[in-house]
């Protein structure tokens, strides 16, 4: 096959530009099969983050042609004619090349509380398959992170990182949220503190997801609805204060002892 | 301390953030102690997010009849009785309880009607016993425990790479020495334990599901410090790898294809593997498509179809058929279950399969068939343990995981990776607090040894003429691939211990470019070792195994061989270095007691 | 990268990697936005003057059948033109009966989910596109007001409903009118499919699904509204659908109407 140009950043904190690299190219290979031949011939300190090679880690997310894809899963062949511009994900401070210093998302981790579930009843809990199906979707995360990259909540606007937790962690508190087990009430911390209020919904991080994640729709606007349950609904607001009860959720929690 | 490098100090260190990795953590935690778990790449990456069809626990929700006795026996058979009998038998007691546990820490495995866990059928297990959250189990049980040892507030250092366990004078292990990947600086740890969950090193052969990360790490440096290694030479070819795209050779296609209905054909279209049933599962393993096909719906309808056997069976019998020239184009056999299911059915059991045949082979594994062949998976050999305490036989270490040895004896039975992950993490973690709580632990690092670690590892950056690591790594999964492969003989095992002594002065004389600072071509330099060093054990114990069992199958000694049923062969090294000198023994299994010999027997 | 207890801070102002430039991307991302831009504005002035005009929204029973533009249903002035009022109505209303009630369906579609991505990226250019960067310096999101008011979304999905209740009411009474009996014209049907639209796009609403079932913890302990929820999914799924074509329709109703009604042409009799 002919060969092909591979545009790549090469870098580091203290500046950078793109280098030109023509490089061999195989039937059915993806453009980390391209970076790695790089490696091993012509640049074997090009710096890339990969793991699984499978679409399975979410380690290789990078931004190809501009857009964020994980390199492992972006075949060449299905990239349009012309050079191949290879670029670190933009959100997040470059360590080297292709690689960036994504512990933002490891701190907004850090600030999740935990699932909070009844004692488990003897045999384990009891739970249906129409309860686990919302979070097992959100469940299928692989933390590439390519959707806190591609928000422009956080991309344009680097301030807002310190009071935004960005669309995956969005997909965790949806996740704990739908929990049938949950008696956790997040509704207050995700509009306070993690600033879901900033998410304008224009769906990029949806776009994105390798994952084929609905996080928009199936995420972030029910947690969006759930707010306003809890803060803007002035119906629900009076409803609660009538029946004087606060937290609907640790009430709703389908516990049951296994039969 | 006194040292002029980065310097950090627990009570448990843990190197490995995987499955087994995180589950000691959280043991150790639990039990009060300073925990920091370190890992080569970023937390939840880990090799256990690519285990697909499930975790194996006889919870009998599925079927009732199914209990740890019967999971024992699958096991010990599935290892061809070369196993840890105790490690076998605390395996299939606890799984169930730590796979309930992950419940309670967030996990969401998919539902029975009644709303219990949903098992699943897999190859070598006798019932459906394989919780599972679609075909993406791992992926669920390592962001559980990731997100509970978040939660509990533990210490991880990602992205940096041990290089050496470090002693203190008595011998006992008293910490570590590695290095930042991001910067390329040197930091040292000190530990009163260390627990290995470093998982495989199936990226020394060339078709192999495993990532960079599965260089053997800890393998290596737990006989570089002087533990031992056993079974070496069982490595797990798994039955299913894709075959192409070349770019993708190797990567895995789970078991699960074959649980759901997908079955086996050569080019001529035949399902082979009736033709492949070895006498000890003749018994429980159905005669003809019908049979096996009433299976699927109803256990008691028919019995098993041998597309279902343990890995190593199907493996072989693959490899057969493709050498007898009755394999596909690309080298392989096909997996059908696109005539076989619907393609609803398809979507939603094996949603990651279809999406990965979609988008990296443009095959619609719903109408067509998928091209598979034996990719290298799993090593059963690792760090010799104790059962209980998953101590090694160096004091202040502990193994978990795939780098320890003994739990799936001579072949791993698919399900049994993420139990015993849970399992023997647990017992780690304990094992280690125990060891702590003793008040035998070490008091300090031996300088001289972080000192030499750390010129080992710079020196690839004073050569100015030297070899590319790359080029090394490519030559030694060739020469591991074709030599050390599925199939064996005396020749070429010879062929590779031979060589590997050549690799070890090429790995001496390894230039690097560029700086210290995230350079992949330094970060392999510093993996070569470890993989050299595992090689030679596996080519050792392949070399002395002069018979076919598991994992390890010999052309010139097809059959089992019942002597070589009562020992497993160890190595060590005395040495302490990479380039030391290993020695093979025979280690003799652990006494099997009574109960357990009866319920091996009561099964036959 | 050491994730330890005393750095549990965020970090800002690390240097970013790639060049600097508001995007890479090479392929036609501006499209979506431009179209976007020129159907929302051609329907924003279309409506204005529609609605402005205050005449030929009624085509009476004497011309052949009841039709009336959903710009201006329900007719609630006392200086609607006669027929076209229902029971109540505001006396001394001088302007066009239309401004009275199109801030419901207006609001309903302003605070939509999906027309709020349409808007914020095509008009606001906050992103214009995935990757493409953002046209202001500095950004709140929907913290503050005005776009706080974006959470009073269910209130005008209430609305709607009441709305398309009665459009639907509208198009029924078109096909059966006192006196004349049963009967279909072009009208009737645009009327019908018109109220069908209106009603697609409510039920596909994000509100009306977090409401009919969204928002239990436990599907299995609340069937029915499991059942509801599982309903209202794939429609809304096609949300965005159904908002083109509904906000296209009720564009083209009110045409048909008018032209009707100011005798361009005579609705078509079909039975």
């Amino acid at each position: 096959m002919a060969d092909v140009t591979m545009r790549i950043w090469r870098g580091d904190a203290s500046g950078g530009d793109f280098e030109n690299y023509s490089i061999e190219q195989n039937e059915g290979e993806v453009v980390l099969d391209v970076i790695h031949r790089i490696q091993a011939t012509e640049a074997p300190d090009l710096a890339c983050r990969w793991n699984c090679k499978a679409g399975k880690c979410g380690s290789c997310a990078a931004e190809i042609n501009g857009k964020p894809r994980l390199m492992c899963m972006t075949r060449m062949d299905q990239l349009p004619e012309g050079p191949v511009t290879v670029t670190p994900m933009k959100t997040f401070p470059i360590i080297r090349d292709l690689v960036t210093d994504v512990s933002f998302n490891f701190e907004q981790a850090k600030k999740v509380p935990a699932l909070l579930p009844p004692p488990m009843p003897e045999g384990g809990y009891i739970m249906f398959q129409e309860d686990v199906e919302r979070g097992q979707e959100f469940r299928k995360c692989i933390e590439c992170f390519m959707c806190q990259d591609v928000c422009h909540v956080i991309r344009d606007h680097e301030a807002n990182k310190l009071h935004y937790s960005g669309p995956r962690f969005f997909i965790r508190y949806a996740e704990l949220e739908m929990h049938p087990l949950d008696m956790n009430d997040r509704r207050d911390l995700v509009r306070e503190e993690m600033g879901l209020g900033y998410c304008n919904i224009t769906k990029c991080c949806t776009e994105v997801c390798p994952e084929h994640i609905k996080i928009t729709d199936n995420a972030i606007i029910p947690l969006k609805e759930r707010v306003v349950d809890a803060h803007y609904d002035p119906v629900a607001w009076l409803g609660r204060k009538i029946r004087r009860k606060t937290k609907t959720s640790a009430a709703d929690a389908a516990v049951q002892p296994a039969p | 301390m006194t040292s002029s490098y980065e310097h950090h100090d627990y009570d448990v260190l843990i190197i490995g953030a995987g499955g087994a990795g995180l589950r000691a953590a959280i043991e150790a935690k639990q039990r009060g102690l300073k925990v920091g778990i370190i890992t080569k790449s970023l937390l939840g990456k880990a090799h256990t997010v690519m285990a697909e069809g499930g975790i194996a626990a006889a919870m009998g929700n599925v079927s009732a009849e199914d209990n740890w006795q019967v999971h024992f026996r699958d096991t010990m058979r599935g290892g061809k009785f070369l196993n840890n009998n105790r490690m076998a038998e605390l395996h299939a007691k606890e799984s169930p309880d730590r796979v309930r546990e992950l419940e309670q820490w967030g996990a969401l495995f998919d539902r029975t009607k009644e709303g219990k866990i949903l098992q699943r059928d897999f190859g070598g297990h006798r019932y459906a016993r394989l919780a599972h959250v679609g075909d993406r189990t791992g992926l669920e049980l390592i962001r559980t425990l990731q997100q509970k040892v978040v939660s509990m507030d533990t210490d991880v250092f990602m992205e940096c790479k041990v290089l050496k366990l470090v002693h203190d004078e008595n011998g006992r292990i008293a910490g570590c020495v590695a290095y930042w990947r991001p910067t390329g600086e040197f930091v040292t740890f000190s530990a009163k334990a260390i627990i290995l969950a470093t998982g495989g090193a199936g990226k020394s052969w060339k078709f192999t599901s495993n990532s960079w990360e599965g260089t053997g790490d800890g393998h290596a440096m737990a006989l570089w410090a002087g533990a031992q290694l056993i079974d070496m030479e069982c490595i797990q070819f798994h039955p299913t790898g894709m075959v192409w795209p070349i770019s993708v050779r190797g990567l895995l296609v789970t078991e699960g294809v074959r649980g759901d209905g997908g079955v086996l054909r050569n080019s001529e279209g035949q399902r082979f593997m009736f033709n492949y049933v070895a006498p000890m599962f003749r018994d429980e393993t159905a005669e003809s498509e019908e049979e096996g096909d009433k299976w699927y719906d109803d256990h008691a309808a028919g019995r098993r179809p041998p597309e279902l056997l343990p890995r190593d069976e199907v493996a072989r019998a693959i490899n057969s058929e493709v050498k007898a020239g009755r394999g596909t184009p690309h080298g392989g056999v096909y997996l059908d279950i696109a005539s076989r299911r619907t393609p609803e059915f398809i979507r939603r059991r094996l949603p990651s399969m279809y999406h990965q045949f979609m988008e990296l082979a443009g095959v619609d594994i719903t109408s067509e068939p998928m091209e598979i062949g034996p990719t290298c998976h799993y090593i059963m050999g690792g760090v010799k343990v104790d059962a209980d305490t998953a101590a090694t036989l160096v004091p202040g270490l502990f193994a978990a995981g795939e780098c320890a040895g003994g739990m799936h004896g001579a072949n791993r039975l698919g399900g049994n990776s993420l139990s015993d992950l849970v399992v023997f993490g647990r017992r780690a973690g304990m094992g280690a607090a125990d060891y702590i709580e003793s008040g035998q632990a070490a008091t300090s690092l031996d300088m001289t040894e972080v000192e030499a670690a750390v010129q080992e590892a710079l020196a690839p950056f004073d050569r100015t003429e030297g070899e590319n690591p790359y080029d090394i790594q490519r030559d030694l999964q060739e020469m591991m691939q074709l030599n050390v492969g599925i199939i064996r003989t005396a020749s070429e095992i010879e062929d590779a211990i031979t060589q590997l002594e050549t690799f070890t002065d090429r790995v001496k004389n390894i230039a690097v470019k560029g700086g210290r600072a995230y350079n992949p071509g330094w970060n392999l330099a510093t993996d070569l070792p470890a993989m050299l060093t595992v090689c030679k054990t596996v080519a050792r114990g392949a070399s002395l195994r002069k018979e076919s069992r598991g994992g390890h199958t010999r052309e010139d000694f097809p059959k089992a061989d019942p002597e070589f049923a009562t020992f497993n062969f160890a190595h060590t090294t005395s040495g302490g270095n990479w380039d030391s000198e290993i020695v093979t023994v025979e280690s003799p299994l652990l006494p099997m007691p009574e109960e357990l010999k009866a319920l091996l027997e009561e099964a036959k | 990268m050491a994730v330890t207890e005393s750095s549990t801070k965020v970090v800002l102002g690390g240097t970013r990697g790639g060049p600097d430039v508001a995007t890479l991307r090479q392929d036609r991302w501006w499209l979506q936005p431009v179209v976007t831009v020129s159907v929302l504005t051609a329907f924003v002035i279309y409506s204005t003057w529609a609605a402005f005009q205050n005449k030929y929204y009624y085509v009476g029973a004497n011309v052949h059948r009841d039709l009336i533009s959903p710009f201006y249903s329900p007719c609630l002035a006392s200086n609607c033109v006669p027929g076209s009022k229902v029971g109540f109505a505001f006396s001394g209303w001088a302007l066009s009966p239309a401004l009275l009630i199109l801030i419901f369906p207006l609001g309903f579609r302003l605070t939509c989910y999906y027309y709020r991505r349409s808007y914020y990226r095509a008009f606001w250019w906050s992103p214009p596109a995935c990757a493409v960067s953002d046209a202001h310096a500095s950004y709140t999101g929907e913290t503050r007001f005005p776009l706080i008011m974006q959470n009073l979304h269910r209130y005008f999905f209430f609305a709607g409903l009441i709305f398309n209740t009665l459009l639907t009411y509208d198009a029924i009474r078109a096909f059966h009118q006192p006196g004349l009996g049963w009967g279909v014209t072009v009208g009737t049907i645009v009327l019908l499919v018109n109220a069908a639209l209106l009603w697609l796009y409510s039920l596909s609403c994000h509100a009306c699904r977090h409401l009919c079932g969204g928002q239990v913890k436990s599907f299995s302990k609340h069937p029915i509204r499991y059942r509801f929820w599982k309903f209202l999914t794939p429609l809304n799924a096609k949300h965005m659908n159904f908002a083109w074509a509904s906000l296209i329709f009720v564009a083209l109703t009110d045409v048909y109407v008018r032209l009707v009604a100011s005798g361009v042409f005579s609705d078509y009799k079909i039975f």
